[in-house]
């Protein structure tokens, strides 16, 4: 009976993916300065369970990281290394390593065993410096350069002449060398004697080997430790080693982070699968028993059907309604997924980036349970990174300016996440400086980006930072400052339908705020009319519907049309006209006004009538049509129809377009 | 050049199967009648309900809900400025699969389909700039009546036709 264990795989990885996650959070807590036992043992029993599995795979590599690991572990376990600052690191960079390994193992891809061997010896480096520490590897240990990753190595093999006897082939100890880096072998044929002297049990050959690879003295020594005894074996570093030193170490983690992340990109084309609780399964069985039970009591109603049991008819049909709402419902609460996903990183990176910036910052994150659709999380996941970076950048002051204006030393960055209407809203807030209004105002006129003197009110001069180009960051660095970033963050943020607003106070912080919908399959939709063709305007946006009164409304330029809502003027688009569609009624008194918001910009959308309010379900237009400018996509209607959805925010693009070129002809 | 030459064959299979014969729909718009590969056919369909898009050309009459989802159809006769422009129940749509997209064409009439040998079709000639032979594969006859024969991907991803964003090069 043979089992295959790849079935098994799939598990194994999302386990040890929640494993590093763990790993992570509690390395994390670790560098907080919270050690408690739990914690470490926490963190241990996850990795103890990725080796355990990894081994059981067959996935050597990972097993014998992962066993380094466990072993620095346990010590910190048994309270015989401290959880230092370096310690700690080294770990959380073990992790990444890991998961890169992980990745690489699942994608069956290579991995670039540079970084590896380079944490395994920083690890080996501080169980060594505990001498009550028991040697995670046990093999040959080698002179000074031990601990050191050296560049390559130079490896004078002599095997003596019974080495064939011991059972062991030069050859394979050749191969396995290769798996370190590129071999250049060099064989010395000269102890061979004759022909008719030659003894085939003995060994004559001796070897002189350059291995091209980063590997610890250890990881070559290592190799050699069957042959201890039966050769002569020096091995000497080719170049001078690098030296340990945290500088070496940043620029190599550097040069080793590209290949991990194109990695990463590679298994998440492969993994589209999603973990779904049991009882939201469970909720959904339920629905669909019900739904049985109903569809069941329909057709015994129809079997027999008389015109006294029209109330039970009804009453079967409502449930019914309310059975599929309640199943569409639940299916669409499969793909939600708790936001926790994307804030799990926010604290690793924070930490990694006050490292750098010499800043002391305190992350609270709330409301990680609420959930939103797994397309939304996994497209603002990077947007908010990129908010979090600039919040540390440039909103957080260094510790020494903190302290100057009289706020503690440590700042605060809040990441919250909440439901609001049909919305998610997630807050970011930081006690940092605030915008500097003046600074940016300079900046942009600096640019050309606005005229001489507009006067602008804070919302416009915020809405600055989101063009393309802007930085008011003296010093470009590599966390941020060259300004990319916000317009690509303000349009990832628009493609999923969503807002960014910005509220600041100077040196009180700043707070940006996302708004986004829970879900892009489905959206609540007003469902209105111009001359008999129906169209879907997405809730969201609609702030009020107005019958309005002819004295509400005024000419501007015998053209163009306001309309007065409780003191302000609102311009006034007629469907028709951007739609070219023949008009029914032409004065907005006759029908209605319905006041959409986008970008900051209110617009009247003149339309005949509103006919209800539905869920409607987003289909592409563009998969076999084209991309039509003012429409976001169409639905179809419970009759079978189909009806166009509006693109708001085009259209209240659209309808300014004219009106710039109006002002042209005018000036 | 080379790679234009290799897409034209392959759209056009006459050329590349040499000997083999090929199975065309035919149908008419006014008094002509034309051909297309029935292998780029989907489905035939009555016209209904059509919800139109806006700032689209006339020809293209709108969208509607093939189950599920939504496809654009194409009025031919007013595209070619052929046949009277009416819609009743007779009015039929043919549904293709081109480009890996599904769209409808509204034609006066499906006729048939018949099956065309490599001798009974002949080279379009050039017509000058009145209509572009571009999209024509060939002239074939059939019992004394001339059939158009047109390579109905090229004319539904052609530029003029304005249906999809990405024009396909070949049709250049």
């Amino acid at each position: 009976m043979s089992i295959n264990l790849a079935q098994f795989h799939q598990t194994f990885f999302e386990e040890s993916f929640e494993g590093l996650d763990t790993m992570e959070a509690g390395l994390l807590s670790l560098s907080e300065g919270r050690a408690d036992a739990d914690t470490i043992n926490t963190i241990f029993r996850a990795t103890h369970s990725i080796k355990g599995g990894s081994a059981t795979f067959g996935f050597s590599a990972v097993a014998k990281f992962t066993h380094v690991m466990e072993t620095l572990l346990d010590e910190m376990r048994g309270e015989r290394i401290a959880p230092s600052e370096t310690t700690v690191n080294v770990l959380l960079r073990s992790v990444d390593c890991l998961r890169a390994m992980l990745e690489a193992v699942k994608s069956n891809t290579t991995f670039d065993e540079a970084l590896q061997h380079e944490l395994y010896s920083e690890m080996q480096h501080i169980l060594d410096a505990n001498p009550d520490a028991p040697a995670a590897v046990s093999g040959i240990k080698g002179g000074g350069t031990k601990s050191a990753a050296a560049s390559g190595w130079t490896i004078g093999f002599r095997p003596h002449a019974h080495l064939l006897r011991t059972g062991n082939d030069p050859l394979r100890l050749l191969r396995e060398l290769g798996t370190l880096g590129k071999l250049n072998v060099k064989a010395d044929v000269s102890g061979l004697p004759p022909f008719a002297e030659m003894n085939p049990e003995n060994c004559y050959l001796r070897w002189e080997i350059s291995l091209r690879a980063a590997a610890p003295h250890q990881a070559v020594a290592e190799i050699f430790n069957w042959v201890d005894g039966d050769c002569d074996l020096d091995i000497r570093a080719n170049a001078e080693p690098s030296v340990s030193t945290p500088v070496s170490i940043s620029t190599e983690t550097a040069q080793a982070a590209p290949p991990v992340k194109a990695e990463r990109s590679v298994a998440a084309e492969s993994a589209a699968s999603i973990r779904v609780s049991t009882d939201k399964v469970d909720a959904l069985v339920n629905m669909v028993g019900e739904l049985v039970i109903t569809q069941s009591m329909l057709s015994q109603l129809g079997e027999d059907f008389s015109m006294e049991r029209i109330l039970k008819l009804r009453d079967g049909l409502a449930q019914l309604e309310r059975n599929t709402r309640e199943l569409q419902e639940s299916v669409m609460r499969i793909r939600m997924m708790p936001i926790s996903h994307c804030f799990s990183r926010i604290p690793r990176m924070v930490h990694d980036l006050c490292h750098k910036l010499g800043k002391k910052v305190e992350v609270r994150l709330s409301g990680e349970q609420t959930e939103l659709d797994k397309t939304v999380l996994e497209k603002i996941g990077d947007p908010l990174v990129h908010l979090v970076r600039n919040s540390l950048d440039h909103g957080i002051e260094k510790p020494e300016a903190r302290a100057a204006t009289g706020k503690s030393e440590i700042g605060t960055l809040c990441l919250n996440a909440f439901h609001k209407g049909g919305n998610i809203v997630i807050e970011i807030s930081d006690d940092g400086a605030g915008l500097n209004k003046d600074k940016i105002l300079a900046k942009a006129k600096e640019r050309g980006l606005i005229k001489g003197d507009e006067p602008l009110g804070d919302e416009k001069i915020y809405e600055l930072i989101f063009l393309p180009g802007f930085s008011t960051a003296e010093v470009v660095s590599d966390v941020s400052g060259r300004g990319v970033g916000m317009d690509v963050v303000r349009r990832n943020i628009k493609s999923l339908n969503g807002k960014i607003e910005i509220e600041s106070q100077a040196s009180k912080g700043t707070t940006i705020r996302i708004r986004l919908p829970l879900t892009l399959a489905i959206l609540d939709g007003m469902s209105i009319a111009v001359n008999g063709q129906m169209f879907i305007i997405p809730l969201t946006f609609i702030a009020e519907s107005l019958q309005p009164k002819p004295e509400d409304i005024q000419g501007i330029a015998g053209r163009e049309r306001v309309v007065r809502v409780r003191g302000d003027y609102v311009p006034v688009i007629a469907l028709y006209e951007l739609f070219n569609i023949p008009p029914r009624i032409t004065q907005p008194e006759q029908g209605i006004l319905v006041l959409v918001e986008a970008e900051g910009r209110k617009i009247a959308l003149f339309i005949d009538e509103i006919m209800g309010q539905h869920q409607v379900v987003l289909k592409s237009l563009e998969s076999n049509y084209r991309k039509v400018d003012g429409i976001a996509g169409a639905t179809i209607m419970g009759d079978g129809t189909v009806a166009v959805i509006l693109d708001v925010a085009a259209l209240v693009r659209l309808s300014r377009e004219p009106r710039a070129a109006l002002q042209r002809e005018a000036a | 050049m080379k790679a234009q030459q290799a897409t034209n064959e392959m759209a056009n299979p006459i050329h590349a199967e040499g000997g083999l014969s090929n199975e065309f729909l035919t149908f008419t718009l006014g008094k002509e009648e034309y051909g297309l590969d029935i292998l780029k056919v989907q489905e035939i369909r009555g016209y209904d309900a059509v919800t139109a898009i806006a700032n689209s050309p006339a020809f293209i009459k709108g969208v509607i809900n093939l189950r599920g989802i939504i496809v654009p159809i194409v009025d031919m006769r007013i595209k070619f400025n052929l046949g009277k422009v009416e819609y009743n129940e007779y009015t039929v749509v043919i549904i293709l699969n081109v480009a890996n997209r599904v769209v409808g064409m509204v034609v006066d009439g499906v006729s048939d389909v018949i099956t065309l040998k490599p001798d009974q079709i002949k080279p379009a000639p050039e017509f000058g700039s009145a209509f572009d032979t571009r999209y024509l594969t060939g002239l074939g006859t059939v019992d004394n009546r001339m059939l158009i024969l047109v390579d109905i991907e090229k004319l539904m991803s052609g530029r003029d036709m304005g249906l999809m964003d990405k024009v396909e090069a070949q049709g250049e």
